[in-house]
């Protein structure tokens, strides 16, 4: 079985391991995490990923400006983004998806929402 | 004269005799004729009789044939009726396994986000990390906008606001034990909520929800929600469960830690005596 290597990048410690948590229920994944937009960049020049989950409102580095630099460097021109956010207002979502997010799912947390729309993402 | 009377007697006689003769075969010619006739009439009739004999017999086989194949199809109907009956009941019964199973798929997800919920409440005895762990919490499972978290002080008898988001702490007005919607569910230990949320305008005597933070019957405080997440347009049933649940792991872990930070102060305390004393 293949491995596909997911980055959940999350501010929240709670909210990461509920989002970790849920993914373990999809076989073949590889999770790793990181705390904010910063750390995400760490980890993504670090390793290559299949996908990225990010929340948006984090500090030193939000999601928008991680989806814009991550869309920006060719190693992840076509890596799915997931953003995971409280706001649930259109511009925000259709901001997102401008910048290149691939999909936009708005909290409460949903687990079979973030299981779904990573299965359907990953050539699993 | 006489003499050719004579052969005229003789002559009539003989014509009279061929024609007696003719006469006999024709009769015996028509008796045979009449014999032939009658065996023949017979012959038809007996025909006539087998023929409509074998038409009978065949008629009968088919309608009998008839009957059986009627009673057959009958049959098949009835089978089908029953085959299409049961297909109907396993479809009924797949659509409520199918309703079941997204029931117990919820409930699974509500246990797991509890589990780590649970976890993460109980994971620290600093009461300020605690207070904001139940914070991320209420944002990010129940979906709330503007709420305040209000502990009980034993002293004053009164709900003092001791965290909030999306409003300033400040804003949060004390609560007496038993005084307006707050007061109430403090004091009887019942969740409260509002009947209908459109419409509503924050109001922080009458809030949308309030939740009890009890532990067994003891209320130590109350989580109370003035606005939800847009997105959020109405509680589920998973909801008011996960309220109850979590209410009870953060009072628990709110006591927990509260105990452990005035322990910890008193120990600073008595650990300076000490240090005065002994020095």
């Amino acid at each position: 079985m293949d491995v596909h290597k997911v980055l959940v990048v999350e501010d929240s410690p709670t909210m990461r391991q509920l989002i970790v948590f849920a993914l373990k229920r999809i076989r073949g994944l590889k999770i790793a995490e990181a705390s904010d937009g910063v750390d995400g960049l760490k980890k993504l020049s670090a390793e290559t990923f299949d996908l990225i989950l990010t929340d948006i409102n984090m500090p030193i580095m939000d999601g928008l400006k991680l989806v814009s630099m991550v869309r920006n460097d060719p190693k992840y021109k076509e890596v799915p983004i997931v953003v995971i956010t409280t706001e649930g207002a259109v511009e925000d979502r259709e901001r997102a998806l401008s910048l290149g997010a691939n999909e936009y799912i708005t909290k409460p947390i949903q687990t079979t929402t973030i299981l779904d729309t990573v299965k359907r993402l990953l050539p699993l | 004269m006489s003499r050719s009377s004579d052969d005229n007697d003789r002559s009539t006689y003989s014509r009279g005799e061929e024609f007696l003769q003719a006469f006999k075969k024709g009769a015996e010619f028509t008796q045979e004729l009449l014999k032939e006739n009658e065996k023949l009439r017979y012959r038809v009739l007996k025909l006539e009789e087998a023929l409509s004999q074998a038409g009978g017999e065949g008629g009968k086989d088919q309608s009998s044939e008839a009957v059986q194949l009627r009673q057959r199809i009958e049959e098949l109907e009835q089978e089908k009726a029953e085959i299409l009956g049961q297909i109907k009941e396993i479809e009924e019964e797949n659509e409520d396994f199918a309703n079941r199973y997204v029931e117990i798929e919820e409930e699974n997800n509500m246990l797991a986000n509890l589990y780590i919920a649970s976890f993460q409440l109980h994971s620290t005895l600093d009461f300020k990390e605690v207070l904001q762990i139940i914070v991320e919490i209420v944002i990010n499972l129940i979906g709330a906008e503007e709420f305040g978290i209000l502990l009980l002080d034993e002293k004053t008898n009164k709900l003092e606001p001791v965290a909030a988001e999306g409003i300033a702490t400040s804003d949060i007005p004390a609560v007496p034990v038993g005084q307006g919607i707050i007061g109430e569910a403090a004091e009887t230990g019942e969740n409260y909520f509002i009947a209908s949320i459109s419409g509503y305008v924050r109001d922080y005597e009458k809030p949308l929800v309030c939740i009890p933070l009890k532990i067994k019957d003891q209320v130590i405080g109350v989580i109370t929600i003035y606005k939800l997440l847009v997105q959020k347009e109405e509680f589920t049933g998973v909801d008011y469960e996960l309220f109850t649940l979590l209410a009870g792991h953060a009072a628990t872990a709110v006591f927990s830690s509260r105990l452990y930070s005035d322990s910890e102060r008193k120990l600073s305390t008595i650990q300076g005596f000490i240090d005065l004393l002994t020095k």
